[in-house]
């Protein structure tokens, strides 16, 4: 091979047969992997595709079998949003979301910092617990939450329950965040602490704007959790509809609109859309935040 | 430096940790050791939330083990899902990662079109499939019969709930593609080159190549499927619910499980005892399988040499 890099490379040279199998090969081989790929991709993309097309539908055409709708019927998502709590779940959904993330990143921050950058004795362990909370089903701790928020301090019915904790740490936040504060060098800290930066100081300062794309994937995953989070608001919320969520209420509205597939593939459409879009957003912060979760150590 | 001043700066460095920690250290000590000491409390008394409770012994263990109708299903399908689901999410999730690092053309698009059914809610994503998969009026099943293949029933077929499930979550498959192509592209270049010079096929290639490079990801990949399989919830309740056709809204005493007790999961069993059966001590003995079964994965996960997710550096 060597010889033949050391030649100029001769285009209008008759191939040798090797050469020759070589590139259709290559060729053959880029074929079946694209192939693979659009295969691949419309397993992704056709539930989706079939998801708006039936919330296009007329009523009798979504009790059909057709696949594409003989009328567009647009008027289904104005129904959707006509049905009495589709915008007070949305509020709440927002509420519950938006709250909950600046309350996980503000509690989660320092320490993550502290677990990620402080020498001190149990810090091991301290991150051994993070990870068994990270790892604990809600369901396991439950039981006495419930007792606890609906018995002692009578909040059933609303969603401060899943809100107030979030003020304390998120364990996945937290495990997140240090492993992204640990690629930051030590030596920027150690410089602004000869500036005489205290450690909030180096935190907010130093840590923080470097940090951005980390706080991003956490923030998001956060925001999603709560988006998407049902057990939560089914066991605290559900008693009463003004504070359901829209994943809580997306699978009632189907109960309301028993037969009408068409309505409830508009809802399922008008859930999915916002998580899509900000995914268009923040595509860098997503992929980043699961390359965290999973590989570096 | 005097022993003073010394001792003033460790006290001093020692309350700076515990202020940051602080947050956590609440949160820690509130939301997860205070009620994980109850639910072992609870497990041993019978509360209804009505009379205060009262010493009921091992009654509601041998309950739940023996007299629960639910629980073995429950197990059963634990099992089930951790054997096929985990282990086909991550021959998949390789597969496709696989497939993205070979893509050469409209890249970002394959992964972008790859990644999105990740991001979907769940419940959004189930209700998707319990239309699709309808028997009646899915488009799945219109598609299969003009192409002559006899369709099953689904969410409605107890020997094909499960795999329908298991379709749903191989279509939310976007996570664990993205950290197998972070794997793959980190695996080096040069020892491919080597395999290639020694004639290695393509297959011994990713045999004693790839494979080798990647199996702590494929590992944690395991072991997190079945930590998820633990806590798996909101999937099989709306299918059955949305398939079974009972919901009248949320909140309906609806008996999850459907159909036959094929999608029964253990969380799934703290909801039915504790909040539809007012069976709190019950419902505190699964969740204490639950947690046992839960920590016997996570220490796993722990403890391996190399550090699957590793404590400290």
């Amino acid at each position: 091979m060597t010889q033949v890099l050391d030649k100029p490379v001769q285009l209008s040279a008759p191939d040798s047969t090797a050469e020759r199998t070589a590139r259709r090969r290559a060729f053959l081989e880029w074929i079946a992997v694209h192939s693979l790929g659009v295969a691949a991709a419309l397993f992704f993309t056709l539930p989706f595709v079939f998801v708006f097309l039936t919330s296009l539908m007329s009523d009798s055409q979504a009790l059909s079998r057709d696949l594409i709708p003989h009328t567009w019927e647009w008027g289904n998502y104005q129904k959707v949003f006509d049905t009495p709590g589709f915008l007070t779940w949305w509020r709440n959904t927002l509420f519950y979301a938006g709250l909950g993330t600046v309350l996980t990143v503000v509690s989660s921050l320092p320490v993550a910092y502290a677990l990620a950058k402080f020498r001190f004795r149990g810090r091991n362990p301290a991150m051994m617990l993070v990870i068994s909370m990270m790892m604990l089903p809600p369901q396991v701790i439950i039981i006495p939450m419930y007792l606890f928020w609906a018995k002692q301090l009578d909040l059933s019915g609303t969603l401060w329950p899943l809100i107030i904790p979030m003020a304390f740490g998120d364990a996945f936040s937290i495990f997140l965040l240090r492993q992204f504060l640990l690629t930051i060098p030590n030596e920027y800290l150690d410089a602004a602490k000869v500036d005489g930066c205290g450690e909030l100081r180096a935190l907010l300062r130093v840590v923080v704007p470097m940090a951005k794309p980390g706080i991003a994937a956490v923030a998001l995953f956060q925001f999603f959790y709560a988006w998407n989070d049902y057990f939560g608001p089914q066991i605290y919320a559900s008693e009463n509809a003004g504070a359901w969520t829209l994943s809580y209420g997306l699978e009632s509205f189907k109960g309301m609109h028993h037969t009408d597939w068409n309505l409830t593939m508009a809802a399922t459409v008008l859930v999915m859309a916002p998580v899509i879009l900000v995914f268009f957003f923040a595509q860098k912060a997503f992929v980043e935040g699961v390359t965290l979760t999973g590989v570096k150590g | 430096m005097t022993a003073y001043t010394l001792r003033a700066k460790r006290r001093k460095a020692a309350f700076r940790t515990a202020a940051f920690l602080s947050p956590w250290l609440i949160g820690f000590t509130v939301f997860f050791a205070y009620p994980l000491i109850s639910t072992v409390y609870f497990s041993f008394m019978h509360y209804d939330g009505f009379r205060p409770p009262t010493f009921s012994g091992a009654k509601n263990w041998i309950y739940v083990f023996r007299d629960y109708p639910y629980f073995w299903p429950a197990m059963r399908n634990t099992l089930w899902l951790v054997v096929v689901m985990v282990s086909l999410r991550v021959v998949f999730g390789l597969g496709v990662g696989l497939l993205i690092t070979k893509i050469k053309t409209g890249t970002g698009v394959f992964r972008t079109l790859f990644y999105l059914p990740y991001l979907a809610p769940p419940v959004a994503a189930t209700m998707a499939f319990a239309f699709l998969l309808n028997p009646g009026t899915g488009p799945v099943n219109s598609i299969l019969e003009k192409t002559g293949i006899p369709a099953p029933a689904w969410f409605n077929d107890p020997t094909w709930s499960k795999p329908a499930l298991t379709l749903l979550a191989l279509w939310g498959i976007g996570d664990l593609m993205v950290i197998f192509m972070a794997a793959l592209l980190d695996v080096p270049q040069e020892q491919y080159e080597a395999a290639e010079l020694d004639g290695a096929s393509a297959w011994q290639r990713f045999r004693y190549v790839t494979l080798p490079n990647i199996s702590p990801i494929v590992m944690f990949a395991v072991v997190t499927g079945v930590i998820q399989t633990m806590q798996y919830y909101a999937q099989p309740l709306i299918a059955g619910k949305v398939a079974s056709g009972v919901i009248q809204g949320a909140g309906t005493n609806f008996e999850p499980g459907y159909p036959e007790n094929s999608t029964w999961t253990l969380p799934q069993l703290v909801y039915n005892l504790g909040f539809q059966r007012f069976d709190y001590g019950s419902a505190c003995v699964v969740a204490l399988v639950l947690f046992a079964l839960s920590m016997v994965f996570t220490a796993f996960l722990m403890r391996r040499r190399g550090g699957l997710i590793q404590a400290g550096d």
